[in-house]
């Protein structure tokens, strides 16, 4: 029977997942996962094993008073932070129940079995800390550049092998119980030591991996309990992680070992020292305002800078503005725009813009050379040309949005500071290229200001 | 090979593929709800986390067990209700002009 309702749970997991896929299925699928949770939970309880439910009840009330308030207060700028926190907590639930296990059972456990439990722990207590780490860089508690320290990864190699090493032993020797909080330690150290060498632009892949140990890790829990079910979760969790910092790498034309180990987005200061001053264009709101006005079609280009200064409403506000005026304007969203996957979206369609006017890059790119003017508001290097032609530039190949091949391009910015990877923008440089300096916030709010004003004298 | 062993092994497989399958057709839009989502799906180890806490297998086991509970249920929860909370944000051009009209 509680087979049945584990097998129901399954199924339901799978559904929730498929009806993922498209917008208009998707609640669907959130309501198929709770269902699927309330079953496998339900299933739980009628176990014969368990026979107090004290415990299980201060447990739920506990973690209810802490997931509720994260979910519904949090804004929804800050939803990079939340899923690395609860990345943490899942990751934390599937090392804690493996080390108990170890504890109670680890002597009776067979070879494999020891070793999806040592699996489960590593994993588990890998994701807690590195989870945290990232946390704190999304959330600017820490700094958000890469910190690195010479000989790192030859200290992250060690560390990782001495992990990996007391596993091995504690599968064949399970009675050294005095080495299973040696192994605790060094997974705890060596999320923090992965994670913190990694910038912030390259949080995307990070989270995304984070997600997929978090799953593995349930998944190894599954193995050394021999419940399917959790298998099952666990592994479709893994292959959703995976799959989407796959995605990522591509996005950024790097491989996993590059984003890892790579400390890519270091301030690069050094080569760029000299700066020489070029000149670039300018213009004030109400020229841009009136550029936008004359425009056919637009197309936004949303990028971190719009998430940190919360523009999102005004951006929709003048979305409303010029589509009133019968301006055709649509989104390009970069896959790596912001600091999770899909990131941008759903910052835009809390700002209630319609999810058919967000465009991906492989379907905007071809549009670019017909459109009259392209808007970039805190994205930097996916609109830089030089991916595209300059071979000696750390970001040469990355796929980028071609807004250079559109009409007009302005850019609104808050100084000339080089992006995420350190290097110099070509884009800002070229003839057709406006620079909007400013905050993006108030920028675009003075672009609604001024468009509003273009309609009182018409 | 133990039997249950064999049979943990193909259901990972299996589920992994399935899991690729169905992940790869998500468009990029919802990748922020699918992380969620699949976060929120994760926490299904509060199943191994009850069974630790409730079976009255000593005072290691409880405390272990309990906190792994509070832990995957915040989890759980939050990960459902911020789900929800994305997608119903997530809205056509025709629906939003009827919502919109005076």
């Amino acid at each position: 029977m509680i087979s049945l309702g584990y097998l129901a749970a399954s199924t339901l997991f799978i559904l929730a997942l498929k009806w993922l896929s498209h917008p208009t299925t998707a609640r669907r699928g959130v309501k198929a996962g709770e269902l699927g949770m309330l079953i496998a939970i339900v299933a739980t309880l009628a176990k014969a094993e368990i026979i107090n439910y004290q415990w299980i009840a201060v447990g739920f009330v506990v973690g209810a008073v802490i997931g509720l308030p994260l979910a519904i207060l949090m804004p929804m700028t800050a939803v990079p932070q939340r899923t690395a926190l609860s990345h943490a907590m899942g990751a934390l639930a599937a090392a804690l129940v493996g080390t108990a296990e170890f504890y109670e059972n680890g002597t009776h456990l067979s070879a494999f079995s020891m070793t999806a439990l040592t699996f489960e722990v590593l994993l588990g207590f890998l994701t807690v800390t590195g989870s945290l780490m990232a946390f704190g860089k999304l959330q600017d508690l820490l700094p958000g550049r890469p910190i690195i320290f010479r000989g790192q990864n030859l200290v992250n190699g060690a560390l990782f092998a001495a992990a990996a090493g007391t596993a091995v032993y504690l599968v064949v020797q399970p009675g050294a119980t005095a080495l299973f909080p040696v192994l605790i330690g060094l997974s705890l150290l060596f999320g923090v030591l992965l994670i913190i060498p990694i910038g912030g632009g390259d949080m995307p892949t990070v989270i995304s991996l984070l997600n997929s140990y978090a799953g593995l890790s349930a998944a190894a829990m599954g193995f050394v309990l021999n419940n399917k079910l959790l298998i099952i979760a666990g592994a479709l969790d893994g292959s959703s992680g995976f799959i989407l910092s796959v995605i990522m790498c591509k996005a950024m034309n790097r491989s996993f070992t590059n984003v890892l180990f790579g400390g890519f987005g270091q301030v690069k200061m050094a080569s760029s020292g000299e700066i020489e001053e070029r000149s670039v264009r300018r213009a004030s709101p109400e020229e841009a305002a009136a550029i936008l006005e004359m425009a056919r079609s637009v197309v936004i280009v949303p990028g971190y800078g719009m998430a940190v200064a919360q523009a999102q409403h005004r951006v929709r506000d003048l979305y409303d503005g010029l589509m009133r005026r019968g301006v055709d304007v649509k989104f390009a969203i970069h896959p790596v725009a912001g600091r999770m996957p899909g990131h941008m979206n759903v910052l835009l369609a809390e700002a209630d813009i319609p999810y058919d006017r967000l465009v991906e890059m492989d379907d905007i790119n071809p549009e670019f050379p017909q459109v009259d003017v392209v808007l970039v508001v805190g994205a930097n290097d996916v609109t830089n040309p030089a991916a595209r032609t300059d071979p000696s530039s750390p970001i040469y190949g990355m796929p980028i949005l071609d807004v250079d091949k559109a009409a007009t391009v302005m850019v609104i910015k808050r100084g000339m500071a080089p992006g995420f990877a350190g290097v110099e923008n070509e884009l800002y440089f070229m003839d057709k290229t406006t620079m909007l300096f400013g905050d993006a916030k108030a920028f675009v709010g003075d672009l609604v200001k001024e468009l509003s004003g273009i309609a009182a004298v018409a | 090979m133990p039997d249950n062993l064999e049979n943990g092994l193909f259901v990972f497989v299996l589920a992994t593929f399935v899991g690729f399958e169905v992940i790869r057709r998500v468009s990029p839009l919802l990748h922020t709800p699918l992380m969620s989502l699949t976060n929120a799906i994760s926490a299904i180890s509060i199943v191994g986390a009850m069974v630790l806490a409730g079976s009255n297998r000593g005072p290691l086991a409880t405390v272990l067990g309990t906190v792994a509970v509070a832990s995957a249920m915040a989890n759980v929860l939050g990960g459902f209700v911020i789900t929800d909370r994305m997608l119903k944000m997530f809205k056509p051009r025709t629906s939003l002009a009827e919502t919109r009209k005076p």
